[in-house]
This record gives C-alpha cells, structure tokens and sequence, in this order.
C-alpha cells in the first residue's frame, strides 16, 4: 500500500536545553531547537519553506502551554515560507506533524520546520500544577463556558481528575490493578535513567511509587508528568532528500488521525479506549504493517494510564489486556519484546508535550539513542499522542 | 461531606441557563428531542440522532448511578480535600452522563455501580446537581 505520508521523511531533529526552571523565553529555547534540527538534516535556514507548530501563540491553556506562534518563528529566522500553521484544534500535538506531511505530500512545502515549545516550569514557578478555570476571571468569582462548564464547577480542575475516572472504569470492567498501572512510571524512570537529559534519574521502586501522595485517585504523583521548559524540533523532508542526510531518516509511514467518538471526557462511549481507540484504527488502515511489525513504542505518558490505552489501541494487546501485558515491566522493558518510552517519557523526561515521542523514535531508529538505545535496532516505531477525547499517532520506519 | 464555600461558575447564556437553575424546583433537566425523545447533553440546537430541532428541556428522574469516579486529593482551589468526583450515569438513556460531587457520605465510600440521587446546591443563581446515595 502507497500513500501520501511516505512521501515525507523525518530529515532531522533538533532539541534545545530541557529543565524543570530554565529562565529562558519561548522563542529563545525555539530558535535553539530549529537550528539543531535543521543542521541536524543537513540543511540551513535559507532550505526551510514550510513552518508548522502546536497550538501556536495565546492559547489559554495554563502558563507556559503555547510557546512562540509560526509568525514569530518566521520572523526570528527570517524564514521564507511557502506554508505555515498552527492551532490547537486537531489529532493532538501531531496535528503539527501530520499538517506538515500533508503540505510536502501536496507539493506545497519541501523542508517543514515543526516544532513544539513549553515553559511550563518557569511560568508555573514555585505555585505547583496549575489547575483549570481559577483564577482567570479578573477578580470575583470565575466564569465557565464552553465544555469545562461540565467539568469545573465540580472541582474537577485538572486533566488528571477527568482521566481518572477512565482509568477507575478500566480498573472496574478488566481487574487492573495499581500494581500494573505503577508499571509504566517505574519503566520510565528505568528508561530515564539512562538518558541524560531526563529531568528524573534517582531510581524508582514499587515501593517508592507506592510512597508517593495521591493526587487523584488511581493516580499518584508519579502517575503525572513533570512541567518542564524544552523545545522540540523536527524537519518534515520530500523523501528525495534521503540521500542528501548524512544518516539514515525516519520514513512516515501511516497517520492515524480520525475523530469519532464524541470529543468529552465524560461523554465518550467507551470510557476505557476514549480517543485512542479510532486514531489507532484509523492508523492500521493506512500501511500494510501490522502491530507485530512495530519494535518500539513511544505512547503519550501525560498521565501513566494513556500509555496502558494507546497500547491496547493499537493492537499489541487485547481490550482490557494491557494490565497484564505491562505486569512485571518485562515485556516493556528495553531488552523486552516492546519497549516503551525508551526516554523516559514524559513522566521522568518531561512533559514536551508529545513532541519528545517524535524525538525519541526517530533517535532509536537511527540507533542513535546511546545508552538506551533498544539493541535489536529498531526498523518500526509507533508514536501516540494525546489520547483522551482527541488523539494522534504516527507509524515510522527505518529509511 | 458538607456544602463546599466556592465552586467555579458556569457563565450562563441562552443555551444553558434551562440546566443550571433547573434545581430551583428540585428537579434535574436535559435537553430532550421532541420527535424521537433522544436526551441531547451537552445542550445543542438540533438532535444530532434524528435531525430535529424541536429540543425542549425535559425532567429525569434524578437518580442513577455511579458509572466511575475519583477520590481528589489535590488541593486545586483552597476548599476542603479530600472529595469525591464522579460520573453518573442515568437510567433514561445508556451514554447519559453527568460529572458531579458524591455528598452525603465520605468521598472513599464511592462506588462504581452506587446508586445516586440528586440534590441540589445553591449559589447565587445557580444550582449545582450534586449526588448523594440513593
């Protein structure tokens, strides 16, 4: 099977300093990220004609959340642009991506700059997580519209309250256990471990996270990422650049980026797959690779339980299974059959908000992942992103 | 679990003001599809079901059960800790779902499958749908 995707390759990729209080602007840590990534695919400023971004300047999604829009991005490099992008509303943090493959599939672009900037931690500062809705009203009593009225007036502030009643409801229907679930967290300190730019390395037991306090119940502390400043950058290539790069590209070989359940933490069909479930088969129907295919899996951790969704999603599980598939952490585990978050993830990485998956496969594809790096040599790396009511995920291949 | 002090607001319009001053009476509303008597939530113009736009508000019963929840531990706002969030889901339709508070009881008393009941909690103009056992 051909598609539009295989026309563009990951050429490069590029990330500036990551940290839990850098200090450092949006556009100051982007500039940082693009120019890596673009020296990194063997091109210079003057190549890039494409420039996309998630979600752009002003978005009000907490402190920190939106990083520099494309229009400060092209000013700052004195881009030439034949297309540019950004916006909040699509297949999670990879709609940047994905719009990106589509333009140089169309013929519109041919070097796409696609980045994705956080400073959570800074703007956060010293306050702790930042829930939803308080705060922001201008004095008096706040006001909410749009779907968080649903949601706010609850005291049900923050993504990790509505997402876990999902994992309550997968705990209720398939007997998942915390034990199972504190899986994914202990991989990812193991994997962060061994990546020098992960924010947590102290190594993690059962114990441990058993240790942690409770945020919301199933989740505890270390069920939830960690706020960072960082930049992300990749470069989305015509594939006829792939002899140009001095190293071997990613090759995009499937998007999965359909919508159809309703978009509402509370009102989807099924609590226990949510989005996840049709971004994933929606992938499937685009290459002809199957699940066993895949050699290591890079799955959205902004919560621990959306890794758990994404891999029965995507099919290297059953329904209900992924549980005892993660039971142990052996079979996740960098010398195990699926690694997963081999950077640590977001939970001990940082919270790059989804673009840090992108990063991390393409890094493992090309075995340049230095002490994690997955020893086989991965040839196919699954990428998830978001998961709750709207979802993305991206199928590469060695090239 | 008492009444809590503050809750966050909804910023009433024309759409939504039906649901929250619904309490007034003691009674629990949604939008109903006049024509195939589909349960619209969150409120829209038309029923996305069979393509009516003859939606009125109409009463349930009130009660339900709870389809997940969460025990909150995170001081997000200054109020009390710990409380229970949860999902109901009502017996008038399957997919029919409110996020709400469990009062009444202690937040660890939570139950996927209790059943609930609504009541209603007053601030300003607004009355919020909480849930206590049935």
């Amino acid at each position: 099977m051909t598609s539009f995707e295989q026309r563009s390759i990951i050429s490069g990729v590029g990330q500036s300093a990551i940290g839990r209080r850098l200090g450092r602007s949006g556009l100051d840590l982007t500039i940082d990220a693009a120019l890596s990534a673009i020296a990194d695919a063997g091109l210079t400023v003057a190549d890039i004609d494409g420039l996309a971004t998630y979600p752009g300047a002003g978005v009000g999604a907490g402190a920190g959340f939106s990083g520099p829009g494309s229009p400060d991005v092209q000013d700052a490099l004195r881009l030439r642009l034949n297309w540019h992008s950004g916006g909040l509303e699509g297949p999670a943090q990879l709609q940047a991506v994905v719009n990106a493959v589509l333009a140089v599939g169309a013929g519109l672009a041919r070097h796409v700059l696609v980045y994705r900037t956080v400073t959570e931690a800074t703007e956060q500062g010293s306050g702790g997580r930042q829930g939803i809705g308080l705060g922001g009203g201008g004095g008096g009593v706040p006001r909410m519209g749009g779907s968080m009225q649903w949601t706010i007036p609850f005291r049900a502030y923050s993504a990790a309250n509505w997402l876990a009643m999902n994992a309550q409801r997968h705990f209720h229907e398939f007997g998942t256990t915390p034990e199972q679930l504190a899986m994914i967290a202990i991989n990812a300190r193991r994997n962060a471990a061994l990546n020098p730019k992960a924010i947590y390395r102290d190594p993690m037991t059962l114990e441990d996270y058993f240790a942690s306090r409770i945020v919301t119940t199933p989740f505890r502390l270390f069920d939830c990422d960690a706020p960072v400043d960082g930049s992300t950058a990749v470069i989305v290539s015509a594939a006829e650049h792939a002899p140009a790069v001095d190293h071997s590209v990613a090759r995009v070989e499937a998007v999965g980026t359909a919508l159809r359940g309703r978009p509402s933490w509370d009102q989807f069909d099924d609590m226990t797959t949510m989005g996840a479930r049709d971004a994933a088969a929606a992938l499937w129907t685009r290459t002809d690779l199957k699940p066993a295919d895949v050699d290591v899996v890079e799955l959205y951790d902004g919560f621990s339980f959306l890794s758990m969704c994404w891999l029965e999603a995507l099919g290297f599980c059953g329904v209900g299974e992924s549980g005892p598939f993660i039971e142990g952490g052996h079979r996740i585990a960098l010398d195990g059959e699926l690694p997963l978050n081999t950077h640590g993830g977001q939970l001990s990485a940082g919270r790059l908000h989804g673009f840090g998956f992108i990063h991390e496969a393409v890094l493992q594809l090309r075995g340049e992942a230095g002490d994690r790096q997955v020893a086989s040599g991965p040839e196919v790396a699954a990428v998830a992103n978001g998961g709750g009511p709207v979802a993305g995920a991206l199928l590469l291949s060695r090239l | 679990m008492s009444t809590v002090s503050f809750r966050v607001q909804p910023a009433l319009d024309d759409s939504n003001r039906f649901f929250w001053t619904s309490g007034e009476d003691g009674r629990l509303r949604f939008l109903r599809c006049q024509d195939c008597g589909y349960w619209l939530h969150p409120p829209v113009p038309r029923c996305p079901t069979c393509g009516s736009r003859d939606v009125a508000p109409e009463a349930v019963s009130g009660r339900g059960e709870i389809w997940s929840y969460t025990v909150n531990h995170q001081n997000w706002d200054g109020g009390e800790v710990p409380y229970a969030i949860v999902l109901v889901a009502f017996p008038e339709q399957e997919g029919l779902r409110l996020t709400s508070n469990l009062v009444g009881c202690e937040p660890d008393e939570a139950r996927i499958g209790m059943p609930v009941q609504v009541r209603f909690e007053q601030h300003d103009q607004v009355w919020f749908p909480v849930f206590e056992p049935a």
